[in-house]
């Protein structure tokens, strides 16, 4: 094949061309990676909710549906907010360091209004919904003595239990507390779920 | 490369290919069709489209996954399922649009590899099995587009659907119980549609990659023909291997990367400013959903489909039936897998072929290209006239082809391709 | 018949007679749109809301994704585009309800999100245009694109009034027949006809670019990517040059 080949433009130009088909390869891979991602019509069923609580009776909870996930709101009375404190030694995470919630929920209530908890009804073990067990002394449920329960959550799945602020206590499966969603007051008697509190208008 | 890192991995690469070479054959694969697949140094330009045809094949098959990820094959969503592809999937408008330019990319590269094989005589002996396999793709791949035609469910979709399927109603005694059955209800409906997609998307895909693997390796085993249609493997160099081959890798791997580029330069330009190409690759009526009571002011297939749309035209129904503008459609169609026995010249490149083989071979281009004009046209004067007169030219070259090639002249072939 | 076959029936029969709305040999306008304007789109998009949007939805265009492309805050979508407590993500869809519609017009007002790219940018221009009076119709106007259309004429107002002007031509069977020739300007309007005209050419450049919404991102993409592969195609027709030195 005749006379010397030049090895060094030959292997120049091939790791050039290489690399520029790599290059394009990668953007060429942009477009159909970004296509999983939540399109315009899944954000505008994920946009944010708005809630009506001027009707909610103090101790009752109401549930909706946001990104395809139950969202609770309770109004808690001035006894169920008083004994939150009470628990905080059965718990396994009180001060709410390892769970998630918006940085305006990270206190003992676990909320921006302590009257009104809004929380994911999402069991953080295994995602399944736990249920609403607000009765004083429920003989099932215990937290060390029987007849102790202080109300709170219940996870049917592998017996979790959170307290009235979704705390959960220790020795049970979920590690952590449920999560706090992102809201926020329009006024008081709205809440809008998946808006931060201060960012809207 | 530096220091003793690169000789320590490459040993470790040599390793992994003798570890996977003794349980898969990997090398040998390499080796057989691209590293010591030996290919005629005098390909030419026409010589693209096959690598071409292969890279569309792959791009239809990503895109379509892609699509078929946000589409929903529906009467009532379809429509609406490929505009919230447009709209709403992040990026899902370049995705279609590479899908439907790709389709008709698709058929311009197959055409012009197809006449490559009529210019040169890659069809003749002993490459007609290949020649056939190439057929089988074409059938296939029209197959293909049409079911995928009928999917966005516009009204140009549903009406040529309706056109089309009820060719085969034309078949006396069978004919409206083979339309039913295709259909799978008493008009193009949800069912049909559904049937289609499941057609579309992995039947007749599966068909086609089938016969690529099939027409490569009859490629392979044959060896390609070139432009001077003469067998290289008749004269071997001194290593054993044809003295006018060269390795299809690196020769033809960088070659064909050159080629791409100019494609995908020509493919990013209608992609980007011209995806309805005037209305041949995207018809306006199909912006509209499908509507079974209103038809298109005028109907006509994609471009790929109007030579033999025009045949059909072309034909009057007589005896009381119109079956035979579809007899003579298919019989256009099925007359291909007969040409490797109906050419009987000495000789098989063009280059060395005489007069009337080259102004017989030239009509017919233009011929095809004016029968696909004419299938785009109404059925008003004059192409009806030219719809005529093309059909007959259509079956002429083909069925006189076994007189004319013997009586044409021809040159000798040379030993040794030429540049 | 049965009820079903009595169903389809009238269908059939609702439909042939909206088909008598059938385009004439009007020669069409040039609509001479310009979607890389924000300005016209902005203004064609409060033409359509205020003009159009009663009756015709644009059912796979949210206004978010108009707030996006046309430059416009949320709070100037919810002042100027946004009347009847919508979200913003809902796409633009028509109060009226399409039974209603089917009652009042014989037909439901098609939805236009793609009328720009089924018709064409000049067809919708010309049909804006084209109304004249007529009091042989239901609601007073027809249309000299598309005869017996059952649209009202929602823009006289703006435009002022056409009065059809007829000439005598012989039909195919010899005999004399009224052909509509030219529409003659009747009463005015709050507009001048280049008012007119500018407004109607807005609205169309909105619809234009309702009809796809990617065209401005494909275009100004497109360009990168074209020079992208004209550089590889260029190092590759190097390298293609190099390697087939060897072969002589």
């Amino acid at each position: 094949m005749g006379e010397a080949v030049d090895r060094g433009r030959r292997q120049l130009l091939t790791a050039a061309t290489t690399l520029t088909g790599a290059v394009g390869v990668a953007f060429a891979a942009v477009p159909f990676l970004a296509s999983w991602k939540p399109s315009a019509r899944a954000k505008a069923l994920g946009a944010p909710v708005e809630i009506d609580i001027s009707k909610l009776e103090p101790g009752a909870m109401i549930k909706i549906e946001w990104r395809g996930k139950p969202v609770w709101v309770v109004r808690r009375t001035r006894e169920m907010i008083n004994r939150l404190a009470s628990v905080e030694g059965f718990l396994a995470d009180p001060g709410s360091e390892r769970s998630r919630q918006p940085g305006y929920a990270k206190n003992e209530a676990r909320a921006v209004n302590p009257e009104y908890f809004v929380v994911l009804g999402v069991c953080t073990h295994l995602g399944c919904a736990p249920m609403s067990r607000f009765e004083l002394g429920d003989a099932e449920l215990t937290t060390s003595s029987p007849g102790d329960w202080p109300g709170g959550f219940y996870c049917p799945c592998h017996g979790s239990k959170f307290d009235l602020s979704g705390r959960v206590f220790r020795g049970v499966p979920a590690p952590t507390n449920l999560e706090v969603p992102p809201y926020t007051f329009v006024d008081s008697g709205h809440i809008v779920i998946g808006v931060d509190q201060g960012s809207f208008g | 490369m530096a220091g003793q890192a690169a000789p320590a991995a490459a040993g470790k690469m040599a390793a992994l290919v003798a570890w996977i070479d003794a349980r898969f054959p990997m090398t040998k694969m390499w080796n057989e069709h691209a590293a010591q697949y030996y290919a005629p140094k005098n390909f030419n330009v026409w010589y693209y489209f096959g690598s071409l045809a292969l890279f569309v094949l792959a791009l239809q098959i990503v895109t379509g996954i892609f699509l078929t990820m946000s589409y929903k094959p529906s009467a009532a969503d379809a429509f609406g399922s490929v505009e919230y592809i447009m709209r709403d999937v992040e990026w899902g408008w370049l995705i279609r649009y590479l899908h439907s330019t790709g389709a008709s990319a698709f058929f311009i590269v197959v055409y012009l590899h197809m006449f490559r094989g009529l210019l040169y005589g890659s069809h003749r002996r002993p490459r007609e099995l290949l020649w056939i396999f190439g057929v089988l793709i074409y059938l296939a791949l029209m197959a293909e587009a049409f079911f995928g035609y009928l999917l966005p469910w516009g009204n140009m979709s549903y009406w040529g659907a309706q056109v089309i399927v009820s060719l085969f109603g034309s078949f006396p005694v069978i004919g409206d119980a083979l339309v039913e059955w295709i259909r799978g209800d008493y008009f193009i409906s949800d069912i049909t549609l559904n049937r289609f997609f499941a057609l579309h998307v992995v039947a007749l895909p599966l068909v086609l990659i089938f016969l690529v693997v099939a027409h490569l390796l009859a490629l392979h085993e044959v060896g390609s023909n070139n432009p001077d249609g003469i067998e290289i493997k008749k004269v071997k160099g001194p290593d054993g291997h044809p003295a006018d081959g060269i390795p299809f890798h690196p020769y033809y791997t960088v070659k064909d990367v050159f080629g791409l580029g100019v494609f995908l330069v020509l493919f990013a330009a209608v992609v980007f400013f011209a995806p309805e190409l005037g209305g041949l690759f995207l018809e306006a009526p199909n912006f509209e959903p499908a509507n079974p009571l209103l038809t298109p002011e005028h109907i006509a297939p994609v471009w790929y489909f109007t030579p033999y749309y025009a045949m059909l035209r072309a034909v009057p129904a007589f005896a009381g039936t119109q079956v035979w503008g579809v007899l003579v459609m298919f019989a256009a169609i099925l007359l291909l897998f007969f040409l490797p026995w109906l050419d009987r010249a000495p000789v098989k490149s063009i280059r060395y072929r005489g007069p009337v083989y080259k102004v017989a071979l030239m009509l017919f281009a233009a011929t095809f290209i004016m029968l696909g004009y004419c299938g785009l046209k109404p059925a008003v004067e004059p192409f009806k006239t030219m719809s005529v007169i093309g059909t007959i030219y259509y079956f002429v070259f083909f069925l006189a082809m076994p007189w004319y090639s013997r009586i044409d002249s021809h040159k000798p072939e040379p030993a040794r391709v030429t540049k | 018949m049965s009820a079903a076959g009595r169903l389809v029936a009238a269908i059939a029969l609702g439909f042939a007679a909206a088909a008598n709305a059938a385009t004439t040999g009007w020669p069409l306008q040039k609509a001479h749109t310009d979607v890389s304007s924000l300005a016209s789109l902005q203004r064609g998009a409060r033409n359509f809301v205020n003009y159009c949007l009663g009756c015709h939805s644009l059912q796979y265009m949210r206004y978010s994704q108009i707030g996006d492309d046309l430059a416009l805050t949320e709070q100037e979508l919810r002042d100027n585009l946004m009347f009847t407590g919508e979200r913003v993500y809902d796409p633009m869809r028509s109060a009226m309800p399409p039974d209603r519609a089917r009652v009042w017009f014989g037909n439901a007002p098609p939805d236009l999100s793609l009328i720009a790219r089924s018709r064409g940018v000049d067809y919708v221009y010309t049909y804006l245009k084209s109304f004249y009076e007529d009091p042989s119709r239901p609601t007073g106007a027809n249309n000299a694109l598309l005869a017996n259309t059952v649209m009202p004429n929602v823009l006289a107002v703006r435009q002022g009034a056409q009065l059809p002007r007829y000439e005598e031509r012989k039909g195919a069977d010899g005999q004399p027949v009224q052909h509509l020739a030219a529409l003659e300007p009747g009463a005015p309007g709050e507009m001048n006809a280049q008012e007119f005209d500018g407004f109607v050419r807005d609205t169309v450049a909105f619809l234009e670019y309702v009809s796809e919404p990617a065209k401005a991102q494909r275009q100004a993409l497109g360009v990168w990517v074209i020079l992208f592969l004209l550089l590889f195609t260029t190092l590759a027709y190097f390298l293609y040059k190099e390697y087939w030195k060897d072969v002589k």
